[in-house]
């Protein structure tokens, strides 16, 4: 289905013509907003681009930091990874998903979000009760604390690249669309408005040629009738030619002409 | 278009990753274990076995209860055919730097895929 060939099965009548044509508007208004709209995701996708490169690299720092701080807490306090593990029980940090509409498309983003109720302990520890971490108790809040900066980097990390995909995909959805429209269904509709143009004025061709003939006919059978009418006149002798003349004039406004129609 | 139904129950975040990465999150909070006894999180160490990965990554992001899934770029390294495969909107996959490995953006599939965009 490409090339100038193709076209719809139509006959071609005027309505016909002006349904099409309007089909054809409707899909060159669409894919000019399509354009509008693409380039609207392509120039919010680049920024997205660039914000994650950045955020990436800010992670990579964060997580050192953090990582570090670990080491400080294991220095002191021994390691406590297996205890930690032990005493959970529900996620004290959690995530809430907002949506944002960018040119008709939803874009989620990631917050930090409050833990569901009852699964908070005291103050600052979630639903860690680290009894036992005394020792070292400094260490451990402030290690909590950079960690906790560093998953919020993350959950912004996060956004950025759901958004990313997202609008990957969405995307690519409307330069298909451009690109169908573009090569596809608009010429198909302008072969399809040649064909019926080129059909109506053979047929208005026709029709005149059909009026030109039955007039042309016509004529040559008025043409015979009065040979005839002269003939018989000339035959039927000189004196009655008078009133022959005379007669066959009387007789040409007695005869019927069927075409007409008063 | 992906499908928005559910997006309010993705509240976690789900790790796999060596034991300090882990010790570290779980610090911050964002360890999890569900009536039923499931975990978000997966201790990875020198001697788990790549099929163990495997399973945790496919686990987590058929979960409709995670948000994001978080791994340790070395292993994401283990499992790299997976992840690359991977190209849901959610939940979202972050590879994070560990201890012992610093963050290399060479190695990360979403930047790839980002340069290979951004280059078009």
């Amino acid at each position: 289905m490409s090339g100038a060939g193709p076209r719809e099965n139509v006959f071609p009548t005027r309505m016909t013509l002006t349904l099409i044509k309007t089909r054809l508007k409707g899909a060159q208004t669409g894919h000019s907003l399509l354009k509008k709209k693409a380039d609207a995701l392509n120039k919010r996708f680049r920024t997205i681009l660039g914000k994650i490169a950045e955020a990436k690299l800010k992670m990579g720092r964060v997580m050192q930091l953090a990582a570090f701080s670990l080491a400080e807490v294991t220095y002191a306090t021994g390691d406590i990874g297996y205890q930690i593990q032990e005493s959970i029980v529900t996620a004290s940090f959690v995530v809430e998903t907002r949506q944002e509409n960018v040119s008709g498309v939803i874009l989620p983003t990631f917050v930090k979000g409050t833990p569901p109720a009852g699964s908070g302990g005291e103050s600052g520890n979630g639903g860690l009760q680290l009894t036992g971490l005394g020792r070292g108790g400094q260490q451990i809040t402030k290690c909590r604390e950079t960690f906790a900066k560093a998953t919020e980097t993350l959950v912004e990390l996060a956004s950025l690249q759901t958004a990313f995909v997202i609008l990957d995909e969405v995307i690519k959805m409307t330069n298909r669309r451009v690109n169908a429209l573009e090569h596809v269904v608009i010429p198909r509709l302008e072969n399809t408005i040649s064909y019926i143009n080129s059909e109506l004025d053979e047929m208005d061709r026709e029709e005149f040629f059909r009026l030109k003939k039955v007039q042309s006919k016509k004529k040559r059978d008025n043409a015979i009738k009065e040979a005839e009418a002269a003939a018989k006149a000339a035959s039927e002798g000189g004196g009655a030619g008078d009133a022959a003349a005379a007669g066959a004039g009387q007789g040409l406004l007695n005869e019927k002409d069927e075409d007409v129609i008063f | 278009m992906t499908s928005m139904v559910g997006m309010k129950d993705r509240v976690l975040m789900a790790t796999i990753g060596d034991e300090d990465t882990i010790t570290g999150l779980l610090l911050a909070g964002t360890g999890h274990i569900d009536p039923k006894g499931k975990k978000n999180f997966t201790v990875v160490t020198s001697k788990t076995p790549v099929s163990t990965i495997e399973a945790a990554f496919t686990e987590y992001t058929e979960r409709a209860d995670i948000a994001v899934v978080l791994i340790n770029q070395h292993v994401a390294d283990q499992i790299r055919p997976l992840v690359e495969k991977y190209q849901q909107a959610f939940p979202a996959l972050l590879e994070i730097p560990s201890k012992d490995h610093p963050y290399d953006p060479s190695k990360d599939s979403v930047l790839k895929r980002v340069k290979k965009l951004s280059g078009e």
